[in-house]
């Protein structure tokens, strides 16, 4: 099958690739660009193993088309944080055992990351909802959402921290 | 003055985040960053793609495969059929149950989803295109999909490949379609108990089929290196060693010449403990092509041709005295095992430990059969998040007593409290013959009773019934108790071996010349977090600090030999093998210290992370020093280095135990059902880490709400699958899924060294229980006394009209 170039801004990186139109998002950031934190679970949309966000929105890569994404502001789970420097989920997700296996961990991250901006101040019935996109085995959610729900904290705290100082 | 204070025993202690400490996990960081290593991650040079064509049918005759379009498609590279295989000898694969499975389809077909050729190309894109164009011509056949009509005169035989054979893997066979009956007990003596009893509640009680789905799927990459004649496997394997093992006696390929890796695994709950045709096939497929193969299944694959769970159907008679002192318990089981018989149970136990069916209760005489029959389904039948069988022995029993008591007017509660095996009976012998090890089942039941309120929850329901009979409310209140008895920790070689490999499992520990540690054992973690808690169990041992201790597992080719991680296994033996070894060169530490201290070996004594001269503690010296003395000293009569390596033979199982209690409402006009409460008491002997306990118990109540509420693996007569994607198989969100209470009494395991039986499972095993129990309770005002699982919002629906309750 004929292929076309896509570009894209993965992370803060601008990317051009050339694939086969009918190449699913989750496979070009897996196997073109070796962004392995997404992660396939039922490419269905069902299970959000595969969870980024697009353009300042969640998306479940595993139904996405790669040429949909041209032009697009991708953010994986690689982009959110550094190993010096965890984001406040990140570091949540350690500190309240919010996950076992890892595999649903990018998504529930990456929903997470974009939940809470959505939603800054939730309640745990919001956080529930907020991730019904999400699918674990593992951990039965209540440590995921304990871990969000702190997280909202630490991400407020920081905000507030930062406002005196500009003050 | 010097103002460096010497840190108390209680401060050194607690620096090793050892035994009991809720330390954090050291998997974390790579997890949350995106940087797992699973398999589907892996990527190598030059790597093909390869993918099945399946049945579409559940059984046919393969009249013809024509390959030619796919081959003649640019990016397919090859093809291969069990007419490939069969010179090979690889066209069929043993299963760890004693029968043979297909690899590939060998002239016929016996359920849907069944691999029926394997094309391999540039990648998952090709191979798709490539899949497409086999186009493979079937003949049907008639359909078995009830085990219960497997054994009619007529019914059509599946298993032409063994129809003549009178003997199967585990006795005589009666009929094509029947795979073994076996036995535990005095039948004789049950049938005699329950002629004469006083009182008798009969039922048949289903377990139904369903699936362990682990978020990641099975999958592998095979790599045969022809220039060195290395075969390595990277793979979602929950036993490597036996994989090795497996694979060697396959393939004839020498087993030093195969290396099987397992990378981090997105979970596995039984799922992947056996050996599956993608595996067999990316082999032959690297030998083939001289290039690495990998294979991933997707989601519909896994459900439909991988690894099934339960399908028993549990036919069970329970005696009891009028005042409710039970006197005995006949159970026969029908098991539906699908095309090939794939259990992964332990060689001399092809029904599990279902012998495990007569619970916490002291049941005086009891006797179990178990059939197992062919149907036109998927192999499988492995252990879903338990110890084999133990959940279906669990819910049968805890059904049982709740017949019963029903029978027999009584509080349920009170049944069990009743017959609740003693504090002081233990070690028990069961009347089917396991030794349980220990337990209190009386406090940890008093503790749930109280914990809950239970007399409390009693008036609630019973206003709650009033509101709905006066026509208040159309909403009724259940409670669900159960309380279980696992057996984990298989096992003692001498009756426990997977293919004949004896269940021991080992620890290898390498002490460092500055005082740090790497660990090595023979399981692998899909999720449990061993890298943390082995680390904290060798901290306790070793006196080296949890963070000091690397810990490896699942490279056949550096981690000692081990049969891997299902059953709740790993604690048992692998964490008591870690225990033995650290004893070993907590031995060798002492002679080392003692020659350093020039005193004898026997006037030192261990204190936490030293050893100190007896009557004169502040002569000591501590575990760091040691390990470099090790390396540093020429010591007479010692062999330089730190080292130990201990394989572990259990001498018993382990009995896990548990008291759960689950509250829920449940709207008659719609069947949906509300879970108000689950609250969970574990009893697994000594706790090493509370956090990932609890971890562990959330995790399994939410496959029990799965299972008992909605999950389920469903087919048509004409054996199609019905449930085979995510839609239509259900896996709870968390919207769906309650909070949980967790609680826990503590009586150690008297056999293993730290006391520790193990937990992962102990949730799902209780917990099914506890929430179909509720269901049941909430319409047993209205005379229901059993219906099947799962008990999902049509089922409960459809419950409510039987009884008439719709008006």
């Amino acid at each position: 099958m004929e292929k076309i170039n896509v570009t894209m801004t993965v992370n803060g990186k601008e990317e051009t690739l050339s694939v086969e139109p009918r190449t699913l998002l989750v496979h070009a950031l897996r196997e073109h660009l070796d962004y392995t934190g997404a992660h396939i679970g039922c490419s269905s949309s069902h299970c959000g193993a595969c969870t980024i966000d697009m353009n300042g929105k969640s998306v479940k890569s595993c139904t996405v088309f790669a040429p949909q994404a041209e032009g697009a502001e991708i953010l994986t789970v690689e982009g959110i944080g550094s190993p010096d420097k965890l984001h406040a989920i990140q570091e949540m997700f350690k500190e309240h055992h919010g996950l076992q296996c890892g595999y649903c961990t990018p998504g529930m991250i990456m929903r997470s990351y974009r939940f809470l901006q959505e939603n800054p101040n939730p309640t745990e019935e919001e956080v529930r909802f907020g991730i019904s996109g999400n699918l674990c085995r593992c951990t039965g959610y209540q440590n995921i959402v304990k871990s969000i729900m702190a997280a909202a904290d630490k991400i407020r705290d920081e905000a507030n921290v930062e406002k005196k100082e500009i003050a | 003055m010097d103002d460096v204070k010497t840190p108390s025993r209680e401060e050194r202690k607690s620096a090793l985040s050892g035994l009991g400490t809720s330390r954090k996990r050291v998997e974390d960081a790579r997890f949350t960053q995106g940087k797992g290593n699973y398999v589907d991650d892996i990527k190598l040079k030059g790597m093909l793609f390869g993918d099945f064509v399946r049945s579409p049918v559940a059984h046919a005759r393969v009249k013809n495969i024509d390959t030619s379009a796919a081959l003649a498609l640019p990016g397919v590279h090859a093809v291969l059929t069990a007419a490939d295989l069969e010179p090979l000898g690889l066209h069929w694969m043993p299963t760890l149950a004693g029968d043979k499975q297909m690899v590939l389809a060998d002239g016929k077909v016996l359920f849907q989803g069944q691999e029926v050729a394997f094309v391999v190309g540039d990648d998952r894109y090709a191979v798709a295109d490539g899949i497409s164009l086999v186009e493979v011509e079937y003949d049907e056949l008639p359909v078995v999909t009830d085990p219960f009509k497997a054994e009619l005169k007529d019914s059509p035989i599946l298993r032409e490949d063994i129809a003549d054979q009178k003997e199967g893997a585990h006795g005589a066979r009666r009929h094509p379609n029947h795979i073994f009956t076996w036995e535990a007990g005095e039948k004789e003596e049950t049938n005699k108990v329950l002629e004469e009893a006083e009182v008798v509640a009969d039922e048949m009680v289903y377990y139904h089929r369903t699936h362990p789905c682990p978020l990641e799927t099975c999958g592998c990459v095979a790599s045969m290196d022809k220039v060195n004649g290395k075969l390595t496997v990277w793979g979602t394997f929950q036993a490597p060693h036996a994989v090795r093992t497996v694979a060697s006696l396959i393939s004839s390929i020498p087993e030093h010449n195969i290396r099987i890796i397992s990378p981090d695994i997105g979970g596995g709950f039984g799922n992947k403990v056996g050996v599956y045709p993608g595996y067999v096939c990316s082999i032959v497929a690297s030998i083939v092509t001289g290039v690495p193969i990998k294979w991933v299944e997707d989601r519909m694959d896994n459900l439909m041709a991988t690894a099934f769970a339960r399908d028993y159907w549990m036919h069970g008679k329970i005696s009891a005295t009028k005042e409710g002192k039970i006197t005995g318990l006949w159970c026969h089981t029908t098991a539906d095992h699908g095309a090939f018989d794939a259990c992964a149970d332990p060689t001399k136990f092809p029904a599990g430990f279902m012998n495990i069916c007569t619970g916490s209760y002291d049941i005086p005489v009891a006797y179990l059969a178990v059939d197992g029959v062919y149907t036109n389904k998927a192999p499988g039948g492995v252990a879903y998040r338990c110890s084999f069988r133990v959940t279906e022995a669990s819910y049968f029993i805890e059904r049982m007593i709740e017949v019963l008591a029903q029978k027999l007017g009584m509080d349920s509660a009170e049944l069990r409290s009743k017959n609740f095996i003693k504090k002081e009976q233990f070690p028990y012998t069961s009347a089917l013959g396991w030794e349980y090890d220990s337990g209190d089942y009386h406090q940890a039941w008093e503790k749930a009773m109280t914990s809950v309120n239970y007399k409390q929850l009693r008036e609630d329901q019973a206003k709650q019934l009033q509101l709905f009979k006066d026509g208040k409310s159309r909403k009724l209140m259940g409670i669900g108790l159960s309380h279980f008895t696992e057996i984990v920790g298989a096992g003692p070689v001498k009756n426990c071996d997977i293919l004949g490999l004896g269940m021991f499992d080992a620890c290898e520990i390498r002490i460092h010349p500055t005082g740090s540690a790497i660990a090595r054992l023979g399981t692998i973690s899909q999720g449990q977090g061993h890298a943390t808690t082995f680390a904290q169990i060798l901290a306790s041992e070793i006196g080296i600090p949890a963070s000091d201790i690397t810990l490896e597992e699942g490279d056949t080719d550096t981690a000692p030999y081990g049969l891997g991680t299902y059953g709740s296994r790993s604690t048992p033996v692998a964490g008591a093998a870690t225990a033995m070894a650290g004893r070993k060169i907590r031995a060798k530490a002492q002679m080392i210290a003692a020659y350093l201290l020039e005193v004898h070996d026997d006037d030192l004594e261990w204190d936490v992370d030293r050893f100190s001269v007896k009557g004169a503690p502040e002569k000591f010296k501590t575990m760091k020093e040691i390990a470099f003395a090790s390396y540093n000293q020429a010591i007479p009569g010692v062999e330089p280095g730190l080292e130990a390596v201990s394989y572990y033979d259990p001498p018993n199982m382990t009995y896990p135990n548990g008291a759960y209690v689950v509250v829920m409402e449940i709207d008659v006009d719609t069947g949906v059902s509300d879970i108000k409460q689950v609250y969970a008491l574990d009893d697994c002997g000594t706790r090493i880490n509370p956090m990932i306990i609890e971890g562990q118990v959330h995790g399994g109540l939410t496959e029990a709400l799965a299972i008992s509420m909605g999950q389920e693996i469903a087919y048509d007569e004409q054996g199609n699958v019905m449930t085979g994607t995510l839609m239509d198989f259900f896996i709870p969100t968390a919207w769906e899924t309650p909070n949980y209470e967790t609680d826990y009494t503590e009586t150690p395991s008297p056999h293993h060294p730290i006391g520790a039986k193990g937990v992962g499972e102990s949730p799902n095993v209780g917990g099914v229980s506890a929430f179909s129990n509720a269901v049941h309770d909430a319409f047993k005002p209205f005379g229901l006394t059993q219906a099947h699982m799962p008990h999902d919002h049509w089922r409960v629906w459809k419950i409510a009209k039987d009884l008439g309750l719709h008006s």
